[in-house]
């Protein structure tokens, strides 16, 4: 219990996928413009992740590995990853309307999302079983939520400002996201 | 909108628009995450040009050969088998002979798949036209990409590491090993190699390109429809 309470401290805080590994800058950059944006998105990330890396390290230790097809995994991976967002898009519009309203728009960005291949191969090469798989999905994803609800929220507030015309917009993101990066750096060390 | 410029000649245009006008990183800010974090040192930022310009030159010659047999509404998923295929194959040779670099930066090589500047001038660009000019906006985009790269990885490693080109024999062979220069004695900003560091850099070097005047914002409509699908 401690080693997974351990990976999914890790994957959500002190390893930080958007500001200690520089996974998902695109959405991180692009659509954190408002609070709400950046929460649904994070939510829809989170829930693509989790399935994809089980489904991902399933198939890779049951049906590659066997057929001894390693070196195709990031052609499989990045295939099941576009399936599920598919698979999860047709799901919502016809069980949830309202759920598919709210994320309808961020689900398909999912898939060029570099943080989604990137979690899932890491998955398979530190050697995970397929629970502590699962929970460092869930945790990357939940750091990944929380960097984007927090900058997101700050974003709102640097729209507002009044900037030089050389800082405005992406430079003056990327120092504020330099300047929480440190404080993340705060977190190394922690349970190791 | 299909095959609008597709009779015009080959032109040396193709490759300075792609790779200055509208390059990848700082006019249409595609590839951050690569940028940022392999940027670490020349050798990393090296490697991992060399990887992108493979898959995206021979990525855009495939697609810009077999245009009239993808089928329009599955050609997304083809574009992404294609350039997913050009990143395995781009593993498998650094695994074979540059073992070293790759374990460095062996997971942006993999996600380069992910990379939407690739699928972006897939589906803008070599889709739509020839292969002589989809081949030439390849080298363009190869080269603007690894330009944003090695500027960003010069200054962090003179910064960060007070050295120039170290570890370059990685890549090309020991007689590589003499490039290495030594800046300085003791490094004048250690936060440079880290995450932080990278942020403030490339924040700061957006800056000024913005105050030079080729800004994201500045972007022609042209640009504008390749952003994030």
């Amino acid at each position: 219990m401690t080693e997974l309470g351990l990976i999914l401290f890790g994957a959500l805080l002190v390893n930080n996928f958007v500001l200690a590994q520089f996974l998902g800058l695109c959405p991180f950059m692009g659509i954190t413009r408002s609070f709400d944006t950046a929460l649904a998105t994070g939510l829809a990330t989170t829930f693509v992740l989790a399935l994809a890396a089980v489904t991902s390290h399933t198939l890779y230790h049951h049906l590659l590995l066997p057929l001894q097809l390693a070196y195709l995994n990031i052609i499989v991976f990045i295939i099941v990853i576009a399936g599920l967002v598919q698979v999860i898009q047709l799901y919502l519009k016809a069980t949830s309307p309202v759920l598919h309203q709210v994320l309808g728009v961020y689900l398909p960005l999912i898939t060029s999302n570099c943080a989604v291949l990137g979690v899932t191969l890491l998955a398979i090469n530190q050697a995970l079983s397929l629970l502590a798989t699962f929970v460092f999905a869930v945790g990357a994803a939940a750091g990944f939520t929380l960097v984007m609800v927090l900058f997101g929220a700050l974003r709102e507030q640097l729209e507002q400002s009044n900037l030089p015309h050389a800082f405005a917009g992406t430079p003056i993101a990327l120092l504020s996201a330099g300047l929480m990066s440190l404080a993340f750096m705060g977190f190394q060390g922690i349970g190791s | 909108m299909k095959y609008n410029r597709a009779n015009q000649p080959v032109s040396p245009n193709d490759f300075t628009h792609a790779a200055i006008a509208n390059n990848p990183a700082w006019a249409q800010l595609l590839g951050l995450c690569p940028l940022l974090a392999v940027s670490n040192t020349v050798a990393n930022a090296t490697g991992l040009a060399l990887a992108s310009a493979f898959v995206v030159i021979g990525s855009n010659t495939s697609i810009s050969l077999l245009r009239r047999i993808i089928p329009d509404i599955a050609r997304l998923p083809c574009f992404v088998l294609i350039i997913a295929t050009f990143t395995t194959l781009t593993v498998m040779l650094l695994e074979a002979y540059a073992f070293d670099l790759y374990s460095r930066i062996a997971l942006f090589v993999q996600i380069i798949v992910t990379n939407c500047m690739i699928l972006g001038r897939a589906e803008v660009f070599a889709s739509r036209q020839p292969v002589g000019r989809a081949l030439m906006d390849a080298l363009g985009t190869a080269v603007g990409f690894a330009l944003a790269l090695l500027l960003l990885g010069a200054v962090r490693e003179v910064l960060g590491q007070g050295t120039l080109m170290a570890d370059m024999d990685l890549l090309f062979g020991p007689a590589a090993a003499a490039l290495q220069l030594q800046v300085f004695a003791v490094p004048p900003l250690a936060l440079a190699l880290l995450p932080p560091g990278a942020f403030i850099i490339a924040g700061l070097a957006f800056a000024l390109a913005q105050s030079l005047g080729s800004t994201a914002k500045a972007t022609t409509p042209h640009a504008e429809a390749q952003k994030h699908p």
